[in-house]
């Protein structure tokens, strides 16, 4: 009788774990259909093609304008303008770190990197905004502190650390074997590196690097911060020093003043269900080159 | 000739990304500093416990905040974790978990704001208070905690549960007495690793658990509002006028010194680990 009650609580127990085991799958389906449930009404305000290519964003006029053209393109503004940055500097920094820097060199840099990702966003922010804005604009003579560049310089550095230990994770994994015979051909240890290592490790490469746009894409607070919040399509490069507003800035700053249920409420859940489709997907294909 | 080309390409090439790990490090480590030493110059006690804007508020918020979140996310996190190094065998429902696992980790944190004010701030009816935010940062550290919890399981070498179960004990039994007190040390580790993230963490608890209030800063219950750390830099700086400079700096001080501390604590106990292995 006792080793029955024992058995049923091992049973519990056990059931227990199986069911937190499957957690993460019960909430991604959960996060995508509350998502989905406060999206969905908007549409019967605007059509898809209307919310997607409108040109102008004015949630509170009457009726409310709906276009997120000017904050998808934000996003996508400051978003390139980090990868831009923070790819070559990324591989340079991840190649250096794991060919050509000293041991013990290694050993404190590593952990650096990581500590690096571990600053708060809003801290970035603050620093951006009362400090690398201001010096910026000054240096540049721009009328103000606040633009998609400083957004995109910041992003960088936020995705940095991200795309350095990935990359350099993938490029120790090349085996040592492809390495020691470029070196007995008699190809210098750069000509190795950017010849055999590097192609080697492309695909952990590439997926460091779409990490590290998932990062920026969805990175909330900085942006809204640092990039001036101005709901206006940007137009060419002279739009990387104006004010632009990103999709994740948009929600996190009139989420807080937007009444329950209006078509504003839902205009933000559908940027929330378009950022989660657009993070799901990258997601899927930068883990496939893994495996 | 041609080889003493390519050695000075070496050369020039080595410099370059000597300058690429510059640029990525001394920017961040001089902005650090920078924020170390002005921040550390306008704290005062008077700053700490005076009001308006005393940082006392704040920050005993942001750690009921995380302390809650830890409490919230440390079983569900670990009881994953156990069930894909000790129950799972494999197969398309632990790739499909692995998956959802690596999704969760990357959907932006103020996605995780809007889920959390859906579920628990408007069905659950928990208002926006300390127990909804402390739901919404328990889900977006959860892949962190799963994934650190399993690398300490993982740990755990398989000789131990094989000694075990010879000696009659039951699957679970060995999980418990022999299993997780092994990796006990690391899944700590890795709990203060998440909790240090949810700490610094803004987005998520804009709408769920975060207000600013001069009068009644202090939540009485798990469903009242709470002051946080970083909520209260972002609204210092973006919305309220005239805060004096030197309370900025210090609030951005404390948030970094408290995100900072966890970090460099998890990174040390995990060093020390490794040094004390017994296996």
């Amino acid at each position: 009788m006792k080793r029955s009650i024992a058995g049923a609580r091992e049973w519990l127990i056990e059931s227990t774990i199986r069911l937190a085991g499957v957690l993460a799958i019960i909430f991604v389906l959960l996060i995508f259909a509350f998502l989905l449930h406060d999206a969905l009404p908007v549409f019967s305000e605007a059509s898809l093609s209307d919310l997607l290519t409108g040109r102008s964003w004015r949630p509170t006029s009457e009726p409310a304008q709906l276009g997120m053209l000017p904050l998808i393109l934000g996003s996508l503004y400051v978003t390139v303008g980090a990868l831009v940055i923070a790819i070559p500097l990324g591989l340079g920094c991840a190649v250096f770190i794991s060919e050509v820097a000293p041991v013990r060199m290694r050993e404190i840099l590593k952990p650096l990197v990581e500590m690096l990702a571990a600053i708060p966003s809003v801290v970035y922010g603050f620093l951006g905004l009362l400090m690398i804005g201001p010096w910026l604009a000054d240096l540049m003579d721009l009328p103000i502190g606040q633009f998609a560049a400083l957004g995109s310089l910041m992003l960088a550095f936020m995705a940095l650390p991200t795309i350095v230990s990935i990359s350099e994770d993938a490029i120790r994994n090349v085996p040592v074997t492809l390495r020691s015979g470029s070196l007995a051909l008699g190809a210098t240890d750069w000509q190795t590196i950017v010849r055999v290592v590097v192609p080697a490790a492309r695909s952990g490469i590439i997926a460091a690097s779409l990490l590290g746009l998932g990062r920026a894409i969805g990175e909330t607070m900085t942006v809204l911060m640092v990039t001036g919040n101005a709901a206006v399509i940007p137009q060419g490069l002279a739009g990387f020093l104006k004010p632009v507003r990103t999709m994740t800035a948009t929600i996190a700053a009139e989420m807080g003043e937007t009444a329950y249920q209006t078509p504003h409420y839902h205009a933000l859940f559908t940027i929330g269900l378009v950022l989660f489709v657009i993070t799901y997907k990258h997601n899927a294909h930068s883990e496939c080159p893994k495996g | 000739m041609r080889i003493v080309s390519a050695q000075k390409a070496e050369k020039l090439s080595f410099a370059g990304l000597w300058l690429c790990t510059a640029i990525v490090i001394l920017p961040v480590l001089g902005i650090t500093v920078v924020l170390v030493w002005r921040g550390a110059s306008a704290l005062s006690w008077d700053l700490i416990v005076g009001t308006p804007h005393g940082l006392l508020a704040p920050i005993v918020g942001t750690i009921l905040l995380v302390t809650l979140t830890g409490l919230i996310a440390a079983p569900l996190g670990i009881a994953a974790a156990v069930y894909l190094t000790e129950y799972s065998r494999g197969g398309p429902l632990v790739r499909l978990v692995r998956l959802a696992i690596v999704n969760l980790a990357g959907v932006p944190s103020v996605v995780y704001g809007l889920f959390g004010l859906a579920l628990f701030v408007t069905l659950f009816h928990f208002g926006r208070s300390l127990l909804a935010g402390a739901c919404t940062l328990a889900l977006l550290v959860l892949p962190l905690v799963i994934s650190t919890s399993e690398e300490a399981l993982r740990q755990v070498p398989g000789s131990l549960r094989h000694a075990s179960l010879a000696l009659g004990a039951s699957q679970w039994q060995t999980v418990r007495r022999v299993v997780l007190p092994n990796a006990l040390p690391g899944i700590i580790t890795g709990l203060i690793l998440s909790i240090g993230r949810a700490a610094g963490e803004t987005a998520p608890i804009l709408f769920t658990a975060a207000f600013y209030s001069l009068t009644d800063p202090f939540p009485n219950s798990l469903l009242d509002p709470i002051l946080a750390l970083p909520y209260q830099l972002f609204v210092m700086v973006m919305e309220v006028p005239n805060v004096a400079p030197a309370t900025k700096w210090a609030t951005a001080f404390v948030l970094l010194a408290i995100v900072l501390g966890m970090n460099i604590v998890a990174v040390i106990l995990r060093a020390r680990l490794r040094g004390s292995r017994r296996w």
